[in-house]
This record gives structure tokens, sequence and C-alpha cells, in this order.
């Protein structure tokens, strides 16, 4: 579905993307993991069209992303829940649902929107609770739903997911993390960039390593969650052993 | 008694005018975070236009006020693709140099087109005074009013309830998040030039018949207009309209019991006092930093 070939991304004269390659398959978690600085998000922007220095091979379901902007992207299916939610404080969680939709304005009709609203709402109850509320006043693990119902509502193919659990309390990250995989089994196709690895090996089918801007690892979940390196560099024996605790 | 609500009405149709430029101002720089100085240049631009279109090819009123503001929107257009966005690197100080610059070009514009004659045009209807309480009322105070409240209240509903209302909102807000969303910011941008122009037109079309137009009238109205939208706070609609009406009643007041020299002082003077002590504006604060 997506596929990445030797992809270099560039911040003015700084290089945060080596040559990566990388794929994934429709209906599929593809999790991207590394440290700070290993070109997580720097791909991610590449992808949803917000970095535009890069050279390589990204195309989507066979159509080549180069030198198309990020409303052309959401138009081919892709849409990206970025880091750090990016929500618009003063205006109300169901006018986020709306503008979400922008991309169908001309293709779906008002009742054809506004039963996807009815749906993401299901997937997170509370937004209905907050409906009229202005998004500002949201908690913030309501404002990472909000950002994900938010991108739902473009009626992706491939869900771009940025960090999601960033700053969130373990038991909403747990939360977010089953509704990804409720919405994989639904056949949308999500790929994840996650500093906490754990949680994000465990829901995904495949994944990846990345390292300084290259791929340094990669395989399937169970595969990655088991590998010495992956434990000692990301997982942490400290940090496994709380989560065990937790289960 | 009878003084004061004189000076009340002929500074409610003034601040009417300002409250509409400054609705330009503030429009735009919710938009864009751009604020433009050739906001008054607009206003000439549409008072011009309505003159030629109305008494020199007489043309009906409505014909000629839809073709003025048209002309001017079609400048707003102009304005963005030519001198705003081919700008590399967009940084606020450079943008508002190039709008101080493109003001100056209007006005040449404006000269070498109308020349350096002033113009004058009828009121929309006849110009018999009303009289309310021993004050005379203009009838072409009530149509500026009239088609103030009118274009508030048509802006407020875009903003409210349209969907490329809320984009434009949202395209304010987080440029890059409205992106993400499928928005297309650039033609955001566009728009909100483009609705800036069309108040500034209103504004020249409507303040034609109680005016003197030349190619000179836009600088000062254009600084009321900025002194109001400050007054009231940028980026706040109702602190546009706030800030407009306040600053027509004051210039009013100041005219009648003071002196009619200091007209033009008092709008500096209130855009000193109000930049020294509140400068996010009456309305300002709350509106913007709500979070």
């Amino acid at each position: 579905m997506l596929r990445i070939r030797n992809l270099s991304g560039y911040y003015g004269r700084i290089q945060a993307l080596r040559g990566v390659s990388l794929s994934v398959r429709a209906g599929e978690i593809v999790a991207l993991i590394g440290a700070n600085g290993a070109g997580k998000s720097t791909l991610m922007k590449a992808v949803s069209g917000l970095l535009e220095a890069w050279d390589g091979i990204m195309e989507f379901e066979k159509v080549s992303l180069k030198s198309r902007k990020p409303p052309a992207i959401v138009d081919l299916g892709v849409s990206l829940v970025p880091e750090g939610r990016w929500i618009f404080a003063p205006m109300s969680v169901r006018d986020h649902l709306r503008l979400g939709a922008y991309s169908r304005r001309r293709r779906s009709d008002t009742a054809a929107i506004e039963r996807d609203a009815d749906a993401v709402m299901e997937l997170f109850p509370i937004l209905r609770e907050r409906a009229a509320q202005a998004a500002g006043t949201l908690s913030g693990g309501e404002q990472q739903m909000l950002a994900i119902a938010r991108a739902l509502m473009a009626r992706p193919k491939l869900l771009l997911l940025d960090e999601p659990s960033m700053g969130l309390a373990p038991l909403l990250v747990e939360k977010i993390f089953a509704t990804l995989v409720q919405l994989r089994d639904q056949g949308l196709t999500l790929l994840l960039v996650e500093q906490n690895a754990r949680a994000a090996l465990r829901i995904a089918d495949r994944g990846y390593v990345l390292e300084t801007g290259r791929v340094v690892l990669q395989g399937t979940a169970a595969e990655l969650l088991d590998d010495q390196e992956v434990k000692r560099a990301y997982l942490g024996r400290d940090y496994r052993e709380f989560c065990e605790g937790r289960d | 008694m009878q003084e004061l609500l004189q000076y009340l009405f002929s500074g409610i149709a003034n601040g009417a005018i300002y409250a509409v430029i400054a609705l330009g101002f503030s429009m735009l720089y919710l938009a864009t975070e751009l604020i433009n100085f050739a906001q008054g240049e607009f206003v000439m631009l549409g008072a011009l236009s309505f003159v030629t279109f109305w008494t020199g090819f007489q043309l009906p009123l409505g014909l000629a006020f839809f073709l003025a503001v048209l002309v001017v929107a079609a400048f707003g257009v102009l304005f963005e693709r030519l001198a705003i966005r081919p700008v590399r690197k967009p940084q606020p100080i450079t943008l508002i140099i190039i709008t101080v610059g493109a003001s100056i070009l209007l006005r040449g514009i404006g000269m070498l087109t109308w020349g350096k004659d002033s113009y004058s045009v009828p009121p929309f209807s006849h110009n018999e005074p009303l009289v309310i309480g021993g004050a005379a009322l203009l009838p072409q105070s009530l149509w500026i009013v009239g088609i103030v409240l009118v274009l508030m209240v048509a802006l407020q509903l875009f903003h409210k309830r349209t969907l490329t209302g809320k984009a434009m909102q949202a395209c304010a807000i987080h440029r890059q998040a409205a992106w993400l969303l499928g928005i297309p910011s650039d033609l955001m941008a566009l728009l909100a030039f483009v609705l800036s122009a069309v108040l500034g037109a209103v504004a020249g079309v409507i303040i034609a018949p109680i005016t003197m137009c030349g190619y000179d009238m836009g600088t000062m109205l254009g600084l009321r207009g900025f002194c109001a939208a400050m007054l009231g706070g940028l980026g706040s609609t109702w602190g546009a309209v706030v800030g407009g009406f306040l600053l027509g009643i004051l210039e009013a007041l100041g005219v009648g019991y003071i002196s009619s020299g200091i007209k033009d002082a008092i709008a500096f003077l209130l855009l000193l006092l109000i930049l020294y002590a509140r400068p996010s504006g009456i309305l300002g604060t709350q509106a913007v930093h709500r979070f």
C-alpha cells in the first residue's frame, strides 16, 4: 500500500533521513520505533506532505507522492495525526469533526458526514459528551482522541500516527491503542510512530527500528519484542517489569 | 442635549465606517497575522470607482455599488497574488513593509486614474434630514448604519455557520494542522484578502456621499480603521465594531465640545493611549487568549 525506497529527508542543510526503505501492506499495523531524533517524525512529515525536501521514492497505492502538498495527499487517502495533536483550541469538538471531513465536502453529502461523526463518537464516547465544548478545555487524552477522530473523518485508507501516547497516563494509552486495533480490524491500515516501543509492538503486526535516520532492524512485532538489541536499547528491563506488573 | 444628540448621530455614522475598515484589518489579521496598511487605499478605490460608475457612467445605484466592490476585490486578488504570495521568506515585518509599499502604489494608481481633484456624489436617497429630538439625522447615516449592520451579521454567520468560515479560522489558529485536513491554506489566505478588500470597498462606497472623495482620502481613513481595530483588540470581530463606534463617537464629541482642529489628533491620542495602557485592546485578551 505504502512503499518507501531509499528516502532521504532534509531540514535545511541537516539530513534527518538517510536512505530509509519500508513498506506498509493493506490491513496491518506497522510500528516505527526509535529514540529521539532518529528521524521518525521526519518520515511522517515526508509521507504526509509537510516536509518538501526529500529524495527517493514514495508511493501510495502505486501513485508517487513526489511534490504533492498535504491536501493532495489527504485526497489520496492518507491522513496524519500529528505529534502534539495540533488541535484548534477555541473551536468546538463538533467543529473539529466537520473540518476533519473538509476534503470530502464535494464528494459526500452532509448526511454521510454526520453518520461518520456519529461513528467516531461511538469509537470515542467521551467526544459525544464534549461535542459542544471548546477543544482547548479537553484533557490531554481527550485531545488525542479528538485528533484521531478528526483524522478519521477524512475517511483515510492509511492512518499515520505520530506519538499518540505522548504525555498520556498508561491507562489512557492502553485505551487508545485498543481503539487502534479495533480500527485495524475494521480494515484500516496504520503506521504508528512511537517512543513507547513496548506498547506499540504489542499491537503492531510488523515493526521497523530507526536509528540516526536509518532502518537498523525490521521484522514481525514478535521478533522485535524478543530481540536482545531492541530489549536493551528501547524496552528496558525496569520498564518491562513495570508494564508486566500492571497486566 | 440637542447638541449631544447631534454629535452622537454624526459620531455613529462615522463610527460605523471605521468599524467596517477595522473589520477588514481584523479579518485579515485573524487569517494571516498580517496588518495590511493598504486597507485605507481599498476604501479610496471603492469610493472613487463608485463615483465613476454611478455619476460617471450613470449606472443604477445597486449596480454601481456592486461593480465598485468587484473592482476592489480584483485589486485584492492581484495584491495577494503579486505582492504577498511570491515573497520567499514571509516574515511578518517584511510583509507589513510590502503592504506599506503597496499603499503608495495604489495611491499612485488612484491619482493617475482620477486625477488630483476631489469628487462628491449625492446621497443614496433623498436628502431631507430627519429631525429627532431637535437634532438632524441624515438619511445617508441610516444607510450607513444599516449596511454596516447587515455586513456584520453576514460576516458573523460566515464565521460561525459555514464550513469555509471555519476552515479559515482553523488556518488562522494552526496553518499546518488545517493543511493536514486538506484545507488549502493558500486559498484561504487569498479569500481573506478578498474579503478584507470587499470590506474596505463597502466602506468607501457608503462614505462617498458624506465626504470629498480624492486619491488621498485613504490614508487617514485607513489609520482610523487601524486605530479602531487596535482599540477593540486586533483579531476580534466585535472588538473592531466596538472600537469603530467608540472612535467615531469620541471624535464627534471632541470636535463638538473642544475644537474641530483636533479631529485627526483624537484617533492618534487614542491609539497611543491604548498602546501604552492595554496593547491587546478592549476585547483583545479575552477573545484571543481564552485558553
